[in-house]
């Protein structure tokens, strides 16, 4: 190979372009980047430009020396010519033309480089930069790997030994100070072929192997875990990268390899950049991997939080200035707690790269970076790894996990409707209007009587901090509930749907306090209903428990309190929040009955059944609901008001809830949380069949108990629960029903589902609900706690 | 205008640009009365609605209306008194947007108490108050 003969002009070309690209200006080492990027300027596919590294022996010195590098042209030059790539013909070959470089490629990576070097000092310490954090993770995990000693690594490796110095203070920033080179210039072309390099290049990178080997693909999996981690994002897209990697075989080279890889990667990332830019924000799935890896490294459970100091200190390091922190921050705390998910660390990292990367702040937070990407990863398959993740948390995570959801259950109101699940969508738009006709029914309450407006403010404090103590009892109790089928939040709703079971028994009677909202309470109940009535059956009866009635009833309630209510809470929402009035909208009216709606989609879907269902269910509830007067142990005033707000949004079960409203007021007593659900579900277990009536019976009920004590202990989260688990068992009550008007199996299958649905709906619900209670919970905890930090130099004042 | 508890200005923001310095010294002089208020307070008020000091000064041209947080830091609104429409709950709720940002802001680890104000958010917020009223 060395033989090579040159002609005349072939020798003035080569010449120029070895001096083209030795950046270094060793005269003897064409920069590996350069020599990439020259490579990729020649329009090869990847594999030939592989082989010709091999051939020109570059892979096994391990750098491009003048004679390899010629080499490596007149290979070049063949490959164009379309000769079999062979080391005879190098010198066999006649008048072979020049080999061409797209010059286009090149003036861009000139420019690259010219902007990486402007960028940096020195591009090669740039690039030292960008092996640091890879390297330091890789030092760690390998010791150092024999290499070839190559003198031209030396220098190489002083870099490396002082970048592995940086890392450690910088391996965050050093990504993206990384992507910022190289994403600086997106680049049309290659797009593609950055994107399938990687794949064929990275799958050999499965364990590291030290050591030099006659394979190129053992070099390979020796680099892969120093790229993987920070140069994933970076050199996705890079065949050439890999192949340069390949030329180090030590993982010492790696970060030789990383670093002059890293400027002839430019142009590669830039490609992949470009691609990944059909939406400008959008997180590839390398870049995401890269963050996750980042956050684990902050905060290693992936469902917590970043606090505000850790992640300060965290984008500080990328050197960007105060105010643009400031505002991607602003941008990426979705929920406004002063700590960053992994959705919100993700997206805050993701424009620290791009801004890194010269592409300006955006005014708010573009749709690819919400933290909804969580709930709609289930959907698309971008960072489905991290949804998953995320949402795998345990129910101790259900609070932090929430924020994301709650963030993007308030933002993907509009993604909601993108989504394919109608139903989830739809429950999930019905738990923040719920959230808002609380509010609304907060304002003015339809019953004059009761005194909700009043106790719903303060339910609200003392529910927030039972808030806490619900979710430890629903902790405990979650797990048997199948809540599965509930909506995009998956963790997040079943942690919130054995939360609100808990709840429920205990905030039941509370919610129907609240329950002004009409159409989502009673859906919140339902879900309440649900998920009592499944706790209490081991999750066994959903099927029966669907109950027919509630449909129609809370469609008719929507179209009445959705124009008024959402109208509004909507503008109520942002004045109360403070309050916690959040709190409320969990609280579905108590109206214990068939409003428990499994959702509003589901009445729509079912309301023709469910009008007969409900129809029939109705009177069965009636009788059932003198158990309520036996165990209900409301307020008079709050009971009244309760089914009195129930009453306006159910229409068709206002007979039901009259019914309910003298034993409401019967009861006047607040039932122990733990107690009164189980004297619900007696009663409710009785009328209804077994494994239904519980749960309709006992969270009407208890929900109006529950609001009353709210001011004890029960959030209004709780409240909510209660009031859904009325609705739930409201439904279930009328579930039994059913079947016995309907008589008949198929009747009987189909009112099953629905009621499944329905269940499910509510659920889904109650759980977005409660997470969006929790957020506001902890929004105004940070406030507070701000407040007070403030407050405490001033108490002289 | 928004003040810090030690009175020196974290955000000043009007939307005619004209007399905007004749607006800087209300607000400031709007000050004293803000202190003169809480200094009569006595204990300490956590319950919001005594956070809004109401109308603090009403003069020929325009009417000042006070805000006061836990922390002391201080909202005032300067308002047109040709602008009738504005009522004391719309100024009420406005506190409390102005609030709730002032809050959102805090969350921001990146901003450091006593710092100006630089947030766009916030500044949107404020423009789009200030387009509501005028």
């Amino acid at each position: 190979m060395e033989g090579v003969t040159l002609s005349e002009a072939e020798q003035r070309y080569y010449c120029d372009l070895f001096s083209y690209c030795d950046t270094e200006s060793t005269k003897k080492v064409a920069s590996n980047g350069r020599v990439l990027e020259l490579f990729r300027a020649a329009q090869l596919p990847n594999d030939v430009v592989m082989q010709i590294m091999e051939l020109c022996g570059a892979t096994r010195l391990g750098y491009f020396g003048r004679s390899q590098f010629y080499i490596a042209l007149k290979l070049v030059a063949v490959a164009q010519s379309g000769l079999p790539l062979r080391v005879e013909s190098l010198n066999t070959v006649k008048d072979l033309p020049l080999p061409r470089f797209v010059v286009s490629k090149n003036e861009q990576e000139s420019r690259h480089t010219a902007l990486y070097s402007s960028d940096a000092d020195n591009p090669a310490s740039y690039s030292g930069v960008i092996p640091p954090p890879p390297p330091g993770r890789i030092q760690v995990k390998k010791g150092s790997v024999s290499h070839d000693a190559v003198q031209q690594r030396t220098s190489t490796d002083q870099q490396e030994s002082t970048s592995p110095v940086v890392s450690p203070q910088q391996s965050p920033p050093t990504s993206p100070h990384t992507w910022r080179k190289h994403n600086r210039h997106p680049s049309g072309g290659n797009n593609e072929r950055p994107l399938a390099g990687p794949g064929p290049f990275w799958a050999p990178f499965s364990e590291v192997q030290p050591g030099s080997s006659t394979s190129s693909d053992p070099i390979w999996s020796g680099h892969s875990p120093p790229p993987h981690q920070e140069n994933w994002v970076s050199f996705a897209d890079t065949p050439p990268t890999s192949a340069l990697l390949a030329m180090h075989p030590a993982s010492v080279q790696d970060q030789t390899t990383v670093r002059t890889v890293a400027s002839a990667t430019t142009a590669n990332e830039i490609r992949r950049q470009s691609s990944s830019y059909d939406d400008p924000w959008k997180i590839t799935d390398e870049q995401r991997q890269y963050y996750v890896n980042q956050f684990k490294t902050i905060q290693p459970d992936l469902n917590g939080f970043i606090p505000g100091s850790a992640a300060k200190e965290f984008f500080t390091k990328s050197k960007l200035p105060i105010l643009e922190l400031s505002h991607i921050w602003e941008l990426s705390d979705f929920d406004k707690d002063g700590a960053l998910t992994l959705d919100e660390f993700c997206a805050a990292f993701h424009l620290v790269v791009a801004r890194k990367n010269g592409y300006d702040l955006p005014e708010k937070l573009p749709e690819s970076l919400m933290p909804k990407l969580i709930d709609l990863e289930d959907s698309t398959e971008v960072g489905e790894q991290t949804g998953e993740v995320g949402y795998s948390g345990s129910p101790a995570e259900a609070p932090p996990s929430k924020s994301p959801s709650m963030p993007s259950l308030n933002q993907t109101w509009p993604e909601l409707n993108q989504s394919s699940e109608q139903w989830e969508t739809f429950s999930e738009r019905s738990s923040s209007s719920q959230t808002l006709t609380q509010f609304d029914s907060n304002i003015a309450p339809a019953d004059p009587d009761t005194a909700i407006v009043h106790p719903v403010p303060i339910r609200m404090t003392p529910s927030k901090i039972h808030m806490q103590e619900m979710e430890l009892k629903r902790t405990g109790s979650d797990h048997a509930n199948p809540t599965s089928p509930l909506l995009v939040k998956p963790s997040d709703l079943p942690e919130e749907n054995k939360i609100s079971s808990s709840v429920k028994f205990t905030a039941g009677n509370t919610v129907n306090g609240y329950s002004s909202s009409d159409s989502y309470t009673s859906d919140a109940e339902q879900i309440g209903n649900a998920v009592t009535r499944q706790r209490s059956h081991s999750g066994t009866s959903p099927d029966n428990t669907a109950p027919p009635p509630p449909p129609p009833r809370p469609h008719a309630s929507h179209s009445r309190s959705s124009s008024l209510d959402m109208n509004r809470s909507f503008s109520v929402t942002p004045g109360q929040q403070q309050a916690g009035v959040v709190a409320y909208p969990p609280a579905v009216p108590p109206r214990p009955q068939p409003s428990q709606g499994t959702g509003p989609h589901v009445h729509r879907s079912v309301d023709a059944d469910g009008l007969i269902a409900h129809t029939s269910t109705s009177p069965q509830q009636i009788p059932e609901q003198p158990n309520f007067a036996d165990f209900s142990q409301f307020e008079a005033f709050a009971v009244s008001g309760v089914n009195k707000e129930e009453e306006d949004e159910i229409e068709t079960h206002s007979e039901v809830l009259q019914v309910e409203k003298p034993s409401d007021s019967a009861s006047s007593l607040r039932v122990a949380k733990a107690d009164g659900r189980v004297e619900d579900k007696a009663p409710a277990n009785v009328p209804s069949s077994a494994g239904k009536g519980t749960t309709p019976l006992a969270p009407p009920p208890k929900p109006i108990r529950r609001r009353l004590k709210s001011e004890d202990e029960l959030r209004p989260e709780a409240e909510e629960h209660t009031q859904k688990t009325g609705v739930i068992a409201a439904v279930l009550a009328s579930q039994p029903s059913i079947p016995r008007s309907v008589g008949k199996d198929k009747k009987a299958i189909q009112a099953s589902i629905r009621r499944n649905k329905e269940t499910n709906t509510v659920l889904a619900r109650l759980n977005s609900e409660l997470q969006q209670q929790l957020k506001d919970v902890l929004e105004e905890r940070i406030s507070l706690e701000v407040q007070l930090e403030q407050l405490r130099p001033f108490s002289h004042l | 205008g928004l003040f810090c508890c030690q009175n020196y200005p974290l955000y000043i923001r009007s939307v005619p640009t004209e007399n905007e310095l004749k607006f800087h010294y209300t607000v400031h002089t709007s000050l004293d009365v803000v202190d003169e208020k809480i200094s009569a307070m006595g204990k300490a008020l956590v319950d919001q609605r005594e956070l809004y000091l109401g109308l603090l000064y009403p003069t020929e041209d325009y009417k000042v209306y006070g805000y006061v947080t836990n922390s002391k830091v201080k909202f005032v609104m300067v308002v047109d008194s040709s602008n009738t429409a504005l009522r004391d709950n719309e100024i009420r709720s406005m506190f409390r947007k102005l609030h709730n940002s002032y809050t959102d802001i805090m969350c921001n680890p990146f901003y450091n108490p006593g710092d100006r104000i630089h947030s766009r958010a916030f500044d949107t917020m404020v423009n789009s108050m200030m387009m509501q009223v005028c």
